[in-house]
């Protein structure tokens, strides 16, 4: 691993990290699930290996282990987000588990008929459809905050809504299709002060820039291990306590419980309360590494290095004719560019693209209200995380003028 | 990747991009006995059928849509092959047809790309139930 540097990430060192760069593969599709470091499936192989047990529950030596990594993950996750305590910190499947938590946990109790819900038109799916179901269910309706030009969020139409006294603000800290970074800690405060409960979806903020939940002010905050150098199957959702200790049990059975009777049962305290069934040990223990990992490099450092091949990517794609480039100039935005080439589809490039071995996401990157809104069906898109270096940039450029060629 | 590079190239034969440049039966009719129309929300294809049916031949078709290469080659493909066949025998066509006249290799991922105009087809000229055709 590399060391934290000031002036920003040792990526050649970083690349040696991650095995599956030496297939070649110049992998521009970190948004939609990053890779994972030595570090993390081998803390992983680590627990398959030599402690393989349940946890909670046993009272031999392994699981002891097991359930001490495993819990361990919670405290690093805690400082990871500066949450003020571990029992605000509940073990999900990922970002999409953690809203459906919320909405179904949170929202079934507390959406009332004639409920105002404001969601935003960058929303991916999974911050739009669990509403949709909640306000379904409960009477309750749906407004969208649209986009300027530049593909960022009307805050002018964002505060005529809060007018309203919506019940539930849920937003993307980062469009995952568009990359732009909303000013979440503003909005947040504005919907507070508005009366409304509050979700982030930090999928795409967590992993890039990190984030403060305490500084941000929101009730609950969600994203996914998948996307920050974790395994799949392991997510995390935020909850401010005192709102968590007013919602029912998510899914139940095992281990969420205190005691079980015939006549009834009685809950764990938090955060187990929200952890039912044997849990996804091996992933949350590779997150805890891939929390590590990040911590040190450093969010700083990691969001100075994003940025600089963002703006590289950006300018580099901007020169081409026929390429638009969709959303926010480089400096506000993630480390996504989402684009179209005149007269080829998205598809037809990514397939070209996978030629030169240039891993590259083509379709509506589960935003398709944001396609809509933008007059596309999909956009290519291209996004960047520790290990990328701007010779994947030019591979992909190398693609793009391929296709052209072919096209032509 | 010179085996990618071989498929590849194969993949966007002349013809191919031939059909998809200069689409064949490319537009509406202005009276068709049958129209229908399906896409594939995941990329964005879009592949629309008229048909005009006399005595039970396909006497004129034409297609409309938006997608990439594949879906409006096969498109422009398949329409070429409709015109002025009996139904009875646009009924016998299916996926290893759709997929022998395209004559690349296909890969999962964009399967459906080249078998939307197939299922416009069916559905439409047979009034088949959209969730039961699904060529996949």
């Amino acid at each position: 691993m590399t060391t934290k540097e000031a002036r920003g990430l040792d990526v050649a060192a970083i690349r040696k990290d991650f095995p599956i760069l030496e297939t070649g593969i110049a992998y521009l599709d970190s948004a939609n699930t990053s890779q994972r470091p030595r570090q993390v499936t081998g803390a992983m192989m680590d627990y398959f290996e030599h402690f393989n047990s349940n946890i909670h529950r046993s009272a031999y030596h392994i699981a002891e282990v097991a359930t001490e990594r495993y819990e361990g993950t919670r405290e690093k996750v805690r400082a990871f987000i500066n949450a003020a305590s571990t029992k605000e910190i509940i073990y999900t499947r990922g970002t999409t588990e953690a809203i459906n938590l919320v909405a179904y946990s949170w929202g079934r109790k507390n959406i009332r008929p004639g409920d105002l819900i404001v969601l935003t038109i960058l929303d991916h799916h999974s911050n739009i459809v669990p509403w949709q179901i909640l306000a379904a269910a409960n009477g309750a309706h749906i407004e969208f905050v649209d986009i300027d030009e530049r593909g960022e969020l009307r805050q002018d139409q964002f505060r005529e809504l809060l007018e309203h006294s919506p019940r539930l603000v849920a937003f993307g800290q980062v469009s995952n299709a568009l990359g732009t970074i909303n000013p979440a800690r503003e909005m947040v405060a504005a919907a507070k002060a508005a009366g409304a409960t509050v979700l982030v979806d930090g999928a795409q903020g967590a992993p890039h820039q990190g984030v403060d939940v305490q500084a941000l002010g929101c009730d609950f905050y969600a994203f996914s291990g998948h996307k920050m150098l974790g395994p799949t199957g392991a997510g995390i959702l935020y909850g401010r306590r005192e709102v968590l200790e007013t919602m029912d049990p998510f899914q139940s059975g095992g281990d969420m419980i205190r005691t079980v009777r015939i006549e009834g049962t009685t809950y764990h305290d938090l955060p187990w309360k929200f952890e039912a069934g044997t849990q996804a040990i091996a992933e949350v223990i590779g997150l805890g590494a891939a929390v590590d990992y990040l911590n040190h490099l450093g969010m700083d450092a990691i969001r100075a290095h994003e940025r600089e091949i963002t703006e590289y990517a950006y300018e580099a794609l901007s020169d081409i004719e026929g390429l638009t480039v969709y959303g926010p100039p480089p400096s506000r935005r993630s480390g996504v560019v989402s684009f179209s080439l005149a007269g080829i589809h998205p598809h037809d490039l990514a397939t070209i693209a996978d030629r030169d071995q240039v891993c590259l996401r083509a379709g509506h990157h589960c935003a398709m209200p944001l396609m809509t809104r933008l007059g596309v069906a999909a956009t290519a898109r291209a996004s960047f995380y520790v290990y990328s270096q701007k010779d994947e940039v030019d591979r992909l450029v190398g693609s793009i003028k391929e296709a052209q060629r072919i096209f032509k | 990747m010179t085996t990618n590079a071989a498929a590849d190239d194969q993949f966007y034969r002349e013809y191919i991009l031939d059909h998809y440049k200069n689409p064949r039966n490319y537009g509406r009719l202005d009276h068709p006995d049958i129209t229908h129309e399906e896409d594939n929300p995941l990329c964005g294809d879009v592949v629309g059928m008229d048909f005009q049916i006399r005595d039970g031949v396909i006497e004129d078709i034409r297609f409309h849509g938006r997608g990439c290469a594949i879906s409006q080659a096969s498109a422009s493909l398949l329409t070429e092959r409709l015109k002025g066949i009996a139904l009875d025998e646009a009924k016998k066509i299916d996926k290893n047809d759709v997929l022998g006249e395209l004559g690349i290799q296909i890969s999962p991922a964009r399967i459906k790309c080249a078998l939307l105009p197939l299922k416009v087809l069916k559905v439409g000229a047979y009034g088949l139930a959209s969730d039961e055709e699904d060529e996949e």
